[in-house]
């Protein structure tokens, strides 16, 4: 007997094994839910609810949610890429996303989102808030301005380096990203080398000394939209 | 039939988009062909001389003359394109966006490091545009049709938008040609 479970993605039949979530099991049959908090290796985080998708007509963050035997599952409907659009969307606005000098541009993964789903402006209005930027370390920036707040480097620092030098603090519109020391990145124990500053998707955790090193035209982004390697996959 | 026309402007921007424009190389001569330019900095016509198909409009809005020139564009253009960054997000002028004015201004003809500026004084004439207290990107000050993104847009984006446009199809963009650096 098979233990496997069977479910459809948009009228697809899907297999998950038991306790995989409805992204993993998509992602392994070349179906690619847009994430931006969800990094492979990282405990999943359902917290920027790019990878919503209706699940039996409920929306759901699909990076934690389990797969369920007989669910009917719609990733690419109009309603769906209609919610992801207007999350992305939020994110640009509330920031302070200069992709003309960013670093990160071309290689940036919420860029990257905005890109694969045909952002050309944001609807809502930007808010430009006042936002540091902490360069005390000798090998990395922290730039608050870019930060969207998927808790990658939080639980990256946590649970890969065992070293907690990220954590929230704040609530609602006033959280962000705080060091574990009294004052500056300098003061804690972050490495160059950390796992925390790799799997940021912005660049808001940069490494010094090194930026556009990578000419434009053979970034990550540049001819193909983010996930098409995992639609490459599809049978 | 008459030539549909075409003007431009730079708001709060660098000319980039404009040069960007120019970089369609022999492509230009086709575009006069398809179009005539009104007011814009490519012939110099300096007011409207009529109503127009398109308006490209480069840079944000960054005081009350580009307020008031970027309402005279609506007045006077059918459809309204907000071109790169700056007109779309404010772009580096809108770097100051998180520093009030009052602080800007001081920084810039006051404290900075390089300021020569013996009687302390801060440009105020009247005739010098009165900034406002941020910039403002262009569709949130007047309805914008279509937005290129880009710092510069590819000239290709332009090409290939103005075109859809003049031809009455719709502007669908490749991925290649959606860029925001």
């Amino acid at each position: 007997m098979s233990d496997k479970i069977t479910f459809t993605i948009d009228g697809v039949e899907v297999q998950a094994d038991p306790g995989q979530t409805i992204l993993e099991a998509a992602e392994q049959a070349g179906v690619y839910i847009p994430r931006l908090c969800h990094h492979k290796e990282l405990k999943p985080h359902g917290s920027c609810r790019v990878c919503t998708v209706l699940a039996n007509g409920r929306p759901m963050a699909s990076c934690t949610q389990p797969a369920a035997e007989g669910m009917v599952i719609e990733n690419e409907s109009e309603q769906v890429t209609k919610i992801r659009k207007n999350l992305i969307e939020m994110l640009f606005v509330e920031g302070n996303h200069f992709c003309m000098f960013c670093e990160k541009s071309g290689n940036c993964e919420l860029q990257a989102q905005a890109y694969r789903h045909g952002i050309a402006a944001p609807k809502y209005p930007y808010l430009f808030p006042a936002r540091e930027v902490d360069a005390s370390h000798p090998d990395i920036f922290v730039d608050h301005n870019r930060c969207i707040l998927c808790a990658r480097c939080v639980r990256a620092s946590k649970d890969l380096d065992g070293k907690n030098v990220f954590q929230f603090v704040g609530r609602g519109k006033d959280k962000r990203v705080a060091v574990n020391a009294k004052a500056k990145l300098a003061d804690t124990n972050a490495d160059v080398t950390d796992k925390a500053l790799e799997v940021c998707p912005v660049g808001a955790l940069l490494k010094k000394r090194v930026g556009y090193a990578v000419p434009v035209g053979e970034r990550l982004y540049d001819h193909k939209p983010i996930g098409s390697e995992i639609e490459a996959k599809r049978s | 039939m008459a030539k549909p026309k075409v003007a431009t402007t730079s708001l709060a921007g660098c000319f980039g988009c404009h040069m960007s424009l120019l970089d369609i190389d022999d492509r230009i001569l086709k575009l006069v062909e398809l179009v005539d330019f009104d007011k814009s900095p490519v012939d110099d016509i300096k007011e409207f001389t009529g109503r127009c198909t398109v308006g490209l409009i480069e840079g944000g809005c960054c005081n009350e003359e580009n307020v008031h020139v970027l309402q005279d564009f609506r007045k006077h253009c059918d459809i309204l394109i907000s071109v790169g960054d700056c007109a779309i997000m404010g772009g580096i002028p809108a770097m100051r966006n998180t520093i009030p004015l009052k602080e800007c201004l001081d920084e810039a003809y006051l404290n900075g490091p390089t300021v020569h500026n013996p009687g302390g004084q801060i440009p105020n004439d009247p005739e010098i545009p009165l900034l406002l207290d941020k910039v403002y990107p262009c569709h949130e000050v007047v309805k914008i049709d279509y937005h290129l993104p880009g710092c510069p847009p590819p000239a290709d984006t332009l090409w290939e938008a103005l075109v859809a446009l003049l031809s009455d199809k719709p502007v669908d963009l490749p991925y290649e040609l959606i860029k925001y650096d």
